[in-house]
């Protein structure tokens, strides 16, 4: 199981490497707004961990996790798309 | 329904996949992050289908707080103000694995063994890192906390202890989980490092730090992937952790610095070297060997001297800096331009990968101002163009148009690859004083024969331009 993740883990850092590099630099920070939005993915983990019926600590850390994880996707997102509407190729 | 959840997995991982890869152009771009929001959608419904999951209405709350909160940032905050923007959600992010971590660890404490004792923890020090890191980034650009570089002594030694001290205690938790004291401790040790990583760093090398953070905020979520075992966890996490350093070596390159450099807290060497040079007699850094000639004038002109340059020009390059994010000066630089091209004039802007305070910085605020972004020139493109040009105008730049990073080999920056507005005709600096930059280091620029220095406020003494322009 572990090699598998760390098989995941590896091919998804080469990819990602390959993909970001084509990104132009105009682009940057879009890139870092939206790259923040996706790390958010973090929120799947944060509902297993709030959704487990138990009661106690672990629970109570997993609802601030949803919080915390799901102001990184709406806001990550949403304000990647306002930044994007900007960019306007010049009329010529 | 476990097949199920896990299509819903690798959709998701596809869409950020393609998001990341239409985000190499500007067209389809937007059209990406959609996608990615779509596929972000569909893993955490997916998720509500485990069977693990029951209590809907707690998460649904969660969701929704958090769904406010982001969207009222989002909407309300400032393109001027995107670098703290920026750092706060690289810190909630890894703030939320923590989170994830440490429900882990109480849930299952009972029963842990090493290996997923050990991903919790790391899951722990990389997002309480980045939360603490991200904090200070966060107080240090909303100017809740001075800029300037917090060293003291023995700086590198306390860290690296601190670093060590880490690890000894992932060690020892992952033979002894039950020991709740020392995970506390662990927690607590990694807030500390976070802080004292990021106080040495000052504001102009905000942008590495923003990207560094960045990474590690992917990262964190991809060793929360690894505890869960959950692949679009670990798949997502360590795409943005690819992003973050890549913008970090990027950002490196740009300022002559390597990463391995900044990773061991080279940034307080640095520091360290140049601050001796910052308080030192202006008169003193004038007497380089290299040029002789007594005490250099500085020709400095009236925002209505200047627009008779610009009336005469046929081509200008406007040379953006973190300057004019503080003046707010971009619609200002963008009323000016127009002005500019209406007599015929040819204007594009040359953008340093440094440039203000995050990487992309100076690229969001022109496009907000509506500037077209295929007038938006990155330095190595635009950079042979200075030659031919009439007017180059250097709009709160300072460090990124310093010709000692040529040909200085004492400065701290030399190296550093600069926009080379020297060669232009006429280089018209616009500053409110006379004051160095961060770095703390005169710039000869302001002395050259061809430079005009236009002292004041930058938003006002453009406005005097684009009026004299009328």
């Amino acid at each position: 199981m572990l090699i598998f993740s760390i098989t995941l883990f590896v091919l998804a850092t080469v990819l990602g490497y390959e993909l970001i590099s084509k990104v132009p630099a105009l682009l940057h920070t879009p890139l870092m707004s939206g790259a923040n939005a996706i790390s958010g993915i973090t929120l799947v983990g944060a509902v297993l961990a709030a959704g487990s019926g138990e009661s106690g600590i672990s629970t109570i850390l997993g609802l601030f996790a949803v919080i915390f994880a799901t102001i990184n996707v709406v806001g990550g997102f949403m304000v990647t798309r306002r930044m994007l509407k900007m960019f306007k190729k010049g009329t010529k | 329904m476990d097949q199920v959840i896990q299509v819903s997995y690798l959709l998701a991982s596809v869409s950020f996949i393609l998001g990341l890869k239409y985000l190499s152009s500007p067209e389809t771009a937007s059209r990406g992050m959609l996608l990615s929001q779509g596929g972000m959608f569909i893993a955490v419904v997916g998720t509500l289908l485990n069977h693990g999951v029951v209590s809907y209405g707690l998460i649904m709350s969660g969701v929704l707080i958090g769904a406010a909160l982001g969207a009222l940032m989002a909407t309300k905050v400032k393109m001027t103000d995107m670098p703290q923007m920026v750092a706060l959600l690289n810190g909630f992010g890894g703030l939320a694995s923590a989170l994830v971590g440490g429900a882990e660890f109480f849930r299952s404490q009972a029963n842990l063994t090493a290996y997923p004792m050990v991903t919790i923890s790391l899951t722990i020090l990389i997002g309480m890192v980045t939360l603490t890191g991200s904090l200070i980034a966060f107080f240090k650009l909303q100017e809740l906390m001075s800029g300037t570089p917090v060293v003291f002594p023995l700086q590198h030694g306390i860290n690296a202890l601190l670093f060590f001290s880490t690890l000894v205690m992932i060690g020892y938790l992952a033979f002894t989980p039950a020991a709740t004291p020392v995970f506390w401790a662990l927690v607590g040790v990694a807030s500390l490092l976070g802080i004292l990583v990021v106080i040495p760093i000052g504001g102009g090398d905000m942008p590495v730090v923003i990207s560094l953070l960045n990474s590690y905020s992917g990262m964190a979520a991809a060793a929360s992937g690894f505890i869960l075992n959950n692949n679009v966890l670990i798949i997502s996490g360590s795409l943005v952790g690819s992003a973050g350093i890549i913008l970090s070596q990027l950002m490196c390159k740009a300022m002559n610095r390597s990463l391995t450099n900044v990773l061991f807290g080279g940034f307080g060497q640095v520091e360290a070297a140049s601050a001796p040079s910052a308080p030192a007699p202006a008169g003193e850094a004038e007497a380089k060997p290299a040029t002789p000639e007594p005490q250099p004038e500085v020709r400095s002109g009236t925002p209505q001297e200047a627009a008779d340059f610009f009336k005469k020009a046929k081509t200008v390059i406007i040379v953006p800096g973190y300057g004019m994010a503080v003046a707010q000066a971009q619609h200002t630089v963008k009323d000016l331009a127009e002005r500019l091209q209406k007599q015929g004039t040819e204007v594009r802007y040359a953008i340093h990968p440094v440039a203000g305070r995050m990487p992309g910085h100076m690229n969001v605020l022109l496009a907000e101002a509506n500037v077209p972004y295929d007038l938006l020139i990155d330095m190595d493109e635009i950079n042979d163009d200075f030659e031919d040009t009439d007017v180059s105008l250097v709009i709160g730049a300072n460090d990124v148009v310093n010709p000692a990073a040529d040909t200085d080999p004492k400065s701290p920056i030399y190296g550093m690859p600069i926009l080379h507005v020297d060669r232009s005709k006429l280089v018209m600096v616009l500053k409110r004083s006379m004051k160095p930059g961060f770095a703390g280091i005169e710039n000869e620029l302001f002395f050259k024969p061809n430079t005009m220095m236009v002292f004041g406020d930058a938003k006002g003494t453009i406005e005097k331009m684009a009026e004299a322009l009328k």
